[in-house]
């Protein structure tokens, strides 16, 4: 946006003749995919929390003890986090519109969501083999 | 962003005080555009609750000590709160997603339907808040 405030070319004369980026429906696609996955996987775990936010700590660590528990929790936090970013992006992009800013936020989203998920990993790991 | 009060002769000032069409404030409100906006603020809010759910995964595998913080915060009323915030945001993005991915399958696009379904999801996300939340505390 920004960058064509000096040029008097137009934006799709830039882009003409590059090529499409070829990843264009990946991100969509994503979404959709962690989405169909969140319909099972979401259940499970509102209802899991059910039991798991009642019972306490010393619960916790017996429930993720069945290696059934520590697959399906790792799969859930796995694709929300990653919807979740999905989303986020989108959310930024739509909404930061300095170049810098939304760089930047960009990539603490990138990064934070990676973060979040190996402490996810770590964590139930943890509690399952502890 | 734009500065009315420069005079148009630049390149820069040209590129932004070019008339944009009226959007959202010519329209009437109606549920397809609440459940878009809610669909929205509900899955950023349902990322802060996995950040928090994390954290509580996190404290009772390293930090027992914190696990009490999580359990008075969640029996205070403001964590009741945001417990019943969350599961209204779960229940509103799961039905609103499932009414998306009708559409991608380029299904329910008819006004009255999407109206219907749109009906369907808010009367969905709020009974079933209800509900869950009748079921716990009675």
């Amino acid at each position: 946006m920004t960058s064509s405030n000096k040029s008097i070319r137009n934006p799709l004369g830039k882009v003409r003749g590059l090529g499409s980026a070829k990843d264009g429906t990946h991100h969509w696609w994503m979404q959709r995919v962690t989405a169909v996955a969140l319909i099972p996987l979401s259940l499970w775990m509102l209802y899991s929390l059910l039991s798991l936010t009642q019972n306490g700590a010393d619960y916790v660590r017996y429930w993720l003890e069945s290696p059934a528990h520590a697959l399906f929790l790792i799969l859930f936090l796995g694709v929300s986090i990653y919807h979740g970013k999905l989303g986020l992006q989108v959310v930024i992009e739509d909404y930061v519109h300095t170049h810098l800013s939304k760089t930047i936020a960009l990539l603490l989203n990138t990064y934070g969501s990676a973060v979040l998920f190996i402490m996810a990993l770590l964590a139930v790991l943890e509690l399952h083999f502890a | 962003m734009t500065d009315t009060s420069s005079q148009p002769n630049t390149a820069q000032t040209a590129a932004h005080s070019r008339p944009l069409s009226p959007h959202i404030s010519i329209y009437n409100w109606h549920i397809s555009m609440i459940l878009s906006i809610l669909h929205r603020a509900t899955g950023v809010a349902l990322m802060v609750g996995i950040i928090a759910l994390v954290a509580w995964f996190w404290s009772v595998a390293y930090c027992p000590e914190a696990v009490s913080t999580f359990e008075s915060i969640g029996s205070a009323w403001y964590g009741r709160l945001l417990l019943v915030g969350w599961t209204f945001a779960f229940f509103l993005h799961f039905g609103n997603g499932i009414r998306h991915l009708f559409w991608d399958g380029g299904k329910g696009f008819q006004l009255d339907t999407a109206w219907r379904s749109g009906v369907i999801v808010a009367g969905w996300s709020v009974l079933s808040t209800a509900l869950l939340w009748f079921i716990l505390l009675a």
